[in-house]
């Protein structure tokens, strides 16, 4: 045994971002819970606040800094743990203490690595070792060579022919990879997947594509017991990175033999890395021989280790933890069942199938090809007896365009469904639905696609009963109709397929008796008595989720992680739950996110994996009626985004209790014309603007307010497609290109006021509101807010100003019936306060605020859906008091691993993630959030500055500081002029794309810049030149400021911050010290 | 705590055209596939998620109606050589889904024309997470496969379900096994004799693949015929049915013991060797049939997950107290004895399936030990 472990430091794994996204808090959320039942002192360290695991009572302390060797040496230095646990934190935990253990740190401090050894890891990473230690134990790895230049990659072809992969080493999500099939594109990915790795190493390997790509999640203890949770096939062969993949668990196509002999492999491989903990091992496996190929581990918990863990009930996270400070599977319980041990193999008894969620809708220009680098920024999964449930629940779950497999483009031409089959991208299963409808062969998909016939069969049988739906006149055979719920066809489907309404299917359905049942995720096939209360619907003889009696409510999730829509409103359905629960309310959780917290079996009383459609909500509302009449539970969307608002409709006519605000004020804050009747009455003012829904009317509104104009489409998430126009012909670009503009869905047409932007999340309880905090934005008004840095307090803030916040903010709160949580965002111009926005729910922001102040916001909110005031819960209306810190909230990009994708902020969202910078003044803050989003310039080096012309006037102080901070300035013509008039050096670059050696683009691309300073003007021509410069930052590495007020921020807070900060848990940051 | 289970009886119900009744009375309907001839046995479920071909050929499910808990299933058809014997012997096969476009690289044909072929019977389309927790509750039960439902009313299947015959009632392992001596392998490894019980090809294959020649013979050989063949090692296999049905095996067994010749028992085989040591045996309330199971080595502490099918077990309160016979692997859910073994002597024994097929493939070191034993013994 190892000496003991009394205490033990976490490692979480920072922002959000693509390749890394909610898991990483579900897995340390129950790795701390799990040491601390052992008694251990537990700390946890995470730059990004939007976690249940940065919640003060999860760990012993709780640190949110950011994730850097110098603040984990201070955080060891002045907690002294036994051991550190970076297997739960994602390959950034995993990176830093690789960094940590290769400074000395550890061997300093006495700290023991826990989990898998720095060997192991090596082992797993380095390419080079991990093919070694493959051989060594007689595995077979792809033919592979590992390459540090494009010289060495074009030598490797003459070995092994393309297309080749391309995997550079220590990355997150497989970024800078790729598929290589051509010369020219084998020198692109080489050099980007070069620069990507920070070791400057990339594999170049034999390309198995068509090969079936499976997965198996493996577990070992300290006395070599080794078990598979969970195997796993890819829809999708081999070429697309399994966090792109649709995903079916168990595998569905291998014979008993294919699958013991990747199992054996595993436990062969796991036992080789001697790895203590979790581990997830990926194969290509021959479609027609027994050849495999061992193609990557992960040597932690990873994001398939998640899945494994909501697929089958089996908590790999918290016996992770608990084998990483020694104890043994078998003397570990199976918390499912409570009386078996951990040490055996779940069974299933149901197919799950995981979809990935994409950002694509968001990034329109982004390049919807899939392949091994990930794209996706969420997921979900579904639960049935059936594959086609499971599939058909997971596809209604994405909450996309596509909102079930009936979905096409109307545009596609049978080409275009033979290339988007072909290639992955996206949009392929709806493409292959469409070829099967077209008639094409499952042989000629499967030769396009190698996708397994077994899998097109399934697809065919969808088509055929597609068809036969369609084919019948008047009601359907029961019988027909019972094979198409089991096949999970919505009614929604049923009905535009039959042209009738949802709601003739629905009554048709229900009257024949025909609704859904609940079986439990026991782990063990039904073998066992377990007391998981975790339920998937499906359609079959006996139900196991009799209905809850007594008090209870439903909370409705947020869905798929996706752009606008992140890990915040997860935190929040995680709160409410709890409080729920705390005030004997049974909580309910429905949810189709297998990656969060939320759908963890203990983070509620009940937890129902469905997809978060109205049928499926309805369903397990009518479900839980104990006598089968009535209402049913009341239901809480607040929490759930602008998913779970968008249900609220649909379930109160159903007939549903909303708890907290009405229906009628979530339709009063986002129907516009009713909005502005409402803030003329109160005497609060807008920035004009109207609705709209014609061209002509859009043209007369901007004429009359005047350009530029901020337009949007009404009833938005995350701000999509939401532009500043600064001319006529812009305006007829973007109301041409806004799909849909109807009249009960206008386009919103604003006068678009520069300003300082405010935001403030509220809890009001009918008589009281309660602020806890006020926000201000760094960036001026037109940068989305999710996309700003933001302050606590609004430190440039005049108390004039508070006033007034705090005098709107409550009135409106109380005039438009808000009950439970209110956010409000408002900009600061010319001296006046407008609002710009209400949204009667839970904000982005609430984590946030609530961790800084201390207030807990969803508890707070949730109580009073309950029927409770302020007052009762010790707190009264107004401003919460000011606290002694400054906290900064910065957003965290993933533009790397999306080509094509703008850079430059605006009204329209594109951040996944946020780090937050905490201290007692605001440059140590604002350094702190810089350098926990990876935004910090090096202390020296060379800055490259382009600027649009209104932008330079208030430029000179911050280029004066780079010059004082001894950096080396680039600009562009104009820029460079500016600076040179004002005595200072620079040298001179041309903007002028490939006219002129070096030009802009080059200077970023060799290195010569450390970072870049970019801001575009308001002409078409400047952001297409910008695009280019912004892109060529993003693919070398290096950080982009694309606003000036956060590039005056940054500079001001390098000079006067650089390394002089705090490190201490959060709440100390909160008690009366020094302050500032 | 968990919520009380409701069997919420839909007012619709899917068209059927077979039934499964069992003796308590409960019915399941659904739809037929396989042989149209109805089948009666012990109707018991298996956990195991793949291996639905070893499943139906491993001779110890003769005399059963086999669910399989795993809803798709046929998903990569059969093939000829993932049969563990030369035919499919249960009874019945119980499924929610049968896939009728295999998809595998060695597939030869649907799970439905091999049963159809083989007549057996399968009904598909039933609920059966619910037969398995209700088997959970009621413990393998007697039960009925109908395929040709005419004018059987339920009464009548319910009786036909009462009176049907569990594995324990009649000959089932003369039923599985083969009349002639085998001989696999070549060579001059150690010669093991494997008393054919209802054993499974990989056990052979297993033996083989260790440098081992097999004969094989059928069960109810007389240990003079045994020792006539000059065996190096003698293993006694799985098979169906009541161990307590087998005396004259015992004979068998003791003789080796006393012969010294290494011992090597695999579940029945195990339950054979506790009976001639004296203990007893009984019946679980619901079998260990799957891939999951975890067991503990008591001497070295090693846990590993067993592949399992087996509906009798050794009581270890009534294993002899004696220093020479120890306990040496356990269940880790129920404690149950999982091994036995020898102090000094070249005997061993284990209630799992070290050959798999279908399962995992961690003990297969067994064989090892054995025939690390049986070759001690030969230079010894």
């Amino acid at each position: 045994m190892t000496d003991e472990i009394r205490s033990v430091l976490v490692l979480g794994s920072g922002p959000i971002v693509i390749g890394q996204a909610a898991e990483f808090d579900y897995a340390g959320t129950q790795a701390c819970r799990a040491l601390r039942e052992e008694g251990i002192r537990t700390i946890l360290v995470n730059s990004n606040p939007a976690t249940i695991m940065t919640d003060e009572d999860i760990a012993d302390a709780v640190y949110i800094e950011p994730l850097k060797p110098e603040v984990i040496r201070r955080i060891i230095q002045r907690e002294r743990p036994d051991g550190l646990l970076p297997t739960l934190g994602g390959q950034t935990g995993l990176n830093l203490a690789v960094e940590v253990a290769e400074l000395g740190i550890l061997a300093r401090y006495g700290v023991k690595l826990l989990g898998t050894q720095l060997s192991a890891i090596k082992r797993a990473e380095d390419r080079a070792l991990f093919k070694q230690m493959l051989e060594e134990i007689g595995e077979p790895a792809v033919e592979s060579a590992i390459v540090h230049s494009i010289e060495e990659a074009r030598e490797f072809t003459k070995i092994v022919p393309l297309p080749l992969v391309i995997r550079p080493a220590f990355t997150l999500g497989g970024t800078g990879g790729g598929v290589a099939t051509t010369p020219d594109e084998l020198d692109r990915i080489v050099a980007s997947g070069l620069n990507a790795s920070p070791i400057h190493q990339i594999l170049l390997e034999r390309s198995l594509t068509g090969w079936k790509e499976i997965e198996y999640e493996v577990m070992r203890d300290s006395v070599d017991t080794c078990i598979t949770i969970c195997n796993m096939e890819n829809f999708d062969p081999m070429g697309v990175h399994t966090g792109d993949s649709i995903v079916v668990a168990p595998s569905q196509t291998l014979s008993d033999y294919e699958y013991q002999m990747l199992r054996s492999s595993a436990l062969k491989i796991i036992r080789a890395l001697e790895i203590e903990g979790g581990c997830n091992i990926q194969y290509a496996l021959d479609p027609d021989s027994f050849a495999y190929s061992v193609i990557e581990v992960n040597p932690r918990v990873s994001r398939s280790s998640a899945l494994a863990s909501k697929a089958t009930g089996y908590p790999i996270a918290r016996l992770a933890a608990k084998i990483a400070i020694g104890k043994t599977l078998d003397e570990l319980r199976n918390a499912v069942t409570q009386k078996t041990t951990a040490a055996f193999e779940p069974a299933l008894d149901y197919a799950v199938v995981k979809i990935p969620r994409w950002p694509f809708d968001k990034f329109s220009r982004a390049d919807r090809t899939i392949n091994t680098q990930m794209k996706a920024t969420g997921e979900v999964m579904a639960v049935d007896r059936s594959f086609e449930g499971a599939l058909q629940k997971a596809v209604r779950s994405l909450e996309s365009q596509a909102k079930d497999l009936a979905w096409v483009d109307p545009k596609w031409t049978p080409q275009q469904i033979e290339g988007l089959i072909r290639r992955p991208n996206d949009q392929r299963l709806w493409a292959i639905m469409a070829a099967l409808r077209n008639g094409i062969s499952v042989d000629d998909i499967h030769d396009w696609s190698k996708i397994d016939e077994w899998f097109l069969e399934k697809l065919l049988g969808l088509v055929e009963m597609e068809r036969e739906i369609a084919g019948t006149e008047g009601e359907l055979d029961p019988e027909l109709l019972w094979a198409a719920k089991r096949a999970a066809f919505s009614d929604r489907q049923i009905a535009n397929l039959q042209g009738k309404t949802e709601q003739a299917v629905r009554d048709y359905r229900v009257g024949l008796g025909m609704t859904p049942v609940y079986k439990m995720v026991d782990t063990c096939a039904g073998e066992f008595e377990a007391s998981t209360p975790y339920f998937y619907s499906t359609y079959e003889l006996e139900d196991e989720a009799a209905p809850i009696e007594g008090e209870r409510a439903l909370v409705i999730g947020s869905g798929p992680i996706r752009i606008g829509q992140g890990i915040e409103f997860d935190y929040c359905s995680v709160h409410a739950s709890r409080a729920l629960h705390d005030a004997g309310v049974a909580s309910i959780m429905i949810n189709s996110n297998p990656e969060t917290v939320s759908t963890d079996f203990d983070a509620s009383d009940r937890l129902y994996f469905e997809p978060l459609d109205a049928e499926s909500v309805d369903s397990v509302i009518k479900h839980e009626r104990p006598d089968g009449e009535g209402p049913g539970p009341p239901v809480i969307v607040q929490f759930g985004g602008q998913t779970a608002i968008n249900l609220a409709e649909p379930l109160t006519d159903r007939g549903a209790e909303i708890l907290g605000s009405s229906q009628d004020t979530i339709d009063l804050a986002e129907d516009r014309y009713r909005f502005e009747a409402f803030l003329r009455g109160l005497g609060i003012p807008q920035p004009n603007g109207a609705a709209v829904t014609t061209l002509a009317d859009a043209e007369a509104v901007a004429d009359r307010i005047g350009y530029p104009v901020l337009v949007r489409p009404s009833y938005v998430l995350g701000g999509r497609a939401m532009e500043v126009v600064y001319s006529s012909e812009q305006l007829h670009r973007y109301i041409r290109n806004a799909t849909t503009m109807t009249d009960d869905r206008p386009v919103l047409v604003d006068k678009y006021l520069l300003g300082k932007e405010v935001e403030v999340d509220a809890i009001c309880d009918g008589t009281d509101v309660l602020i806890p905090g006020i926000m201000e934005h760094i960036e001026r008004a037109g940068v989305h807010s999710g996309d700003s840095f933001a302050v606590y307090p609004g430190i440039r803030l005049f108390p004039a100003e508070i006033e007034t916040i705090v005098d709107y903010t409550t009135r409106i709160a109380l005039e438009i019936g808000a009950l439970g949580l209110i956010n409000i965002q408002y900009v600061i111009h010319g001296g006046r306060l407008f609002v710009l926005e209400v949204n009667p729910r839970s904000s982005r922001t609430v984590p946030f605020l609530s961790k800084v102040t201390g207030v807990p916001m969803v508890r707070l909110a949730t109580n009073i859906m309950l029927g409770k005031t302020l007052a009762d819960q010790g707190y009264q209306g107004g401003l919460w008091p000011r606290q002694p810190l400054v906290a900064v909230k910065a957003p965290v990009f993933s533009m790397a691993k999306l080509r094509g994708v703008e850079v430059n902020l605006g009204p329209e969202m594109k951040s996944t993630g946020e780090v937050m910078g905490i201290d007692r003044n605001f440059d140590s803050a604002f350094y702190k959030a810089l350098i926990g989003a990876g935004l910090s310039l090096p202390p020296r080096g060379s800055i490259l500055i382009s600027l649009a012309d209104e932008d330079k006037s208030e430029s000179l102080e911050m280029i004066s500081s780079l010059v004082r901070q001894g950096y080396k300035l680039y600009a562009t013509e104009g820029t460079a002029a500016m600076i040179e008039r004002a005595g200072m050096p620079v040298q001179m670059v041309t903007k002028r794309i490939g006219r002129g050696k070096p030009d802009i683009v080059d200077i970023i691309l060799m290195g010569v810049v450390d970072g870049v300073i970019n801001t575009p003007g308001p002409a078409d021509k400047e952001i297409l030149d910008g695009l280019e410069i912004r892109r060529a930052a993003v693919e070398r590495g290096i950080p982009c400021i694309t606003s000036i007020d956060t590039a005056r921020a940054m500079v001001a807070a390098m000079e006067r911050a650089t390394e002089v900060y705090t490190v201490q848990p959060i709440t100390e940051y909160r008690k009366t010290g020094t302050g500032y | 705590m968990p919520p009380e289970n409701t069997v919420s009886e839909l007012r619709f119900r899917p068209a059927w055209d077979a039934a499964l009744a069992l003796a308590d009375g409960t019915i399941f309907r659904g739809r037929g596939f396989g042989a149209p001839v109805d089948a009666d046995g012990e109707v018991v479920f298996t956990t195991s998620m793949t291996g639905y071909q070893e499943i139906c050929t491993d001779p110890s499910f003769a005399g059963q109606i086999v669910c399989m808990t795993y809803p798709l299933i046929g998903n990569y058809g059969v093939n000829s050589a993932d049969a563990e014997s030369r035919r499919p012997w249960i009874s019945g096969l119980i499924v929610r889904e049968l896939c009728e476009l295999p998809s595998n690289w060695r597939s030869e044909g649907t799970l439905d024309a091999y049963l159809l072929e083989n007549q057996i019977p399968g009904i598909y389309g039933i609920d059966t997470r619910a037969l398995t927790r209700h088997i959970r509750t009621s413990g393998d039960i007697r039960g009925v496969l109908v395929r040709n439902l005419d004018g059987i009313s339920d009464e009548e299947l319910i009786a036909r379900a009462q009176n049907a015959t569990l594995p324990g009632d009649w000959d089932v392992v003369g039923f599985v096994g083969h009349d002639a001596l085998q001989h696999f392998g070549d060579g001059n490894g150690p010669h093991i004799v494997v008393v054919d019980c209802g054993v499974k090809l990989n056990i052979i294959q297993s033996l083989i693949d260790r440098g081992a020649v097999v004969t094989v013979v059928p069960y109810g050989t007389p240990y003079v015929d045994i020792e006539a063949l000059n065996p190096d090692g003698i293993v006694v296999s799985p098979g169906p049915g009541d161990p307590k049905n087998l005396d004259s095996g015992l004979d068998v067994v003791r003789a080796t013991l006393e012969a010294d010749v290494p011992y090597f028992g695999i579940c029945l085989g195990h339950q054979l060797l506790a009976r001639a040591i004296g203990a007893d045996t009984g019946k679980l309330k619901f079998g260990h049939r799957g891939g999951n199971h975890p067991v503990k080595d008591l001497r070295t502490g090693a846990v590993s997950i067993t592949a399992q099918n087996h509906g009798f077990y050794v009581d270890g309160s009534t294993l002899p107290v004696s220093t020479d016979w120890e306990v040496a692997i356990v269940n880790l859910n129920d404690q149950s004895v999982e091994g036995l073994r020898h102090a000094t002597l070249p005997i061993i024994s284990v209630q799992f399936h070290p050959e798999a097929s279908p399962g995992p493939w961690d003990s297969g070191t067994l064989f090892d030990n054995f025939l690390d034993m049986v070759r001690a013994r030969k230079a010894a």
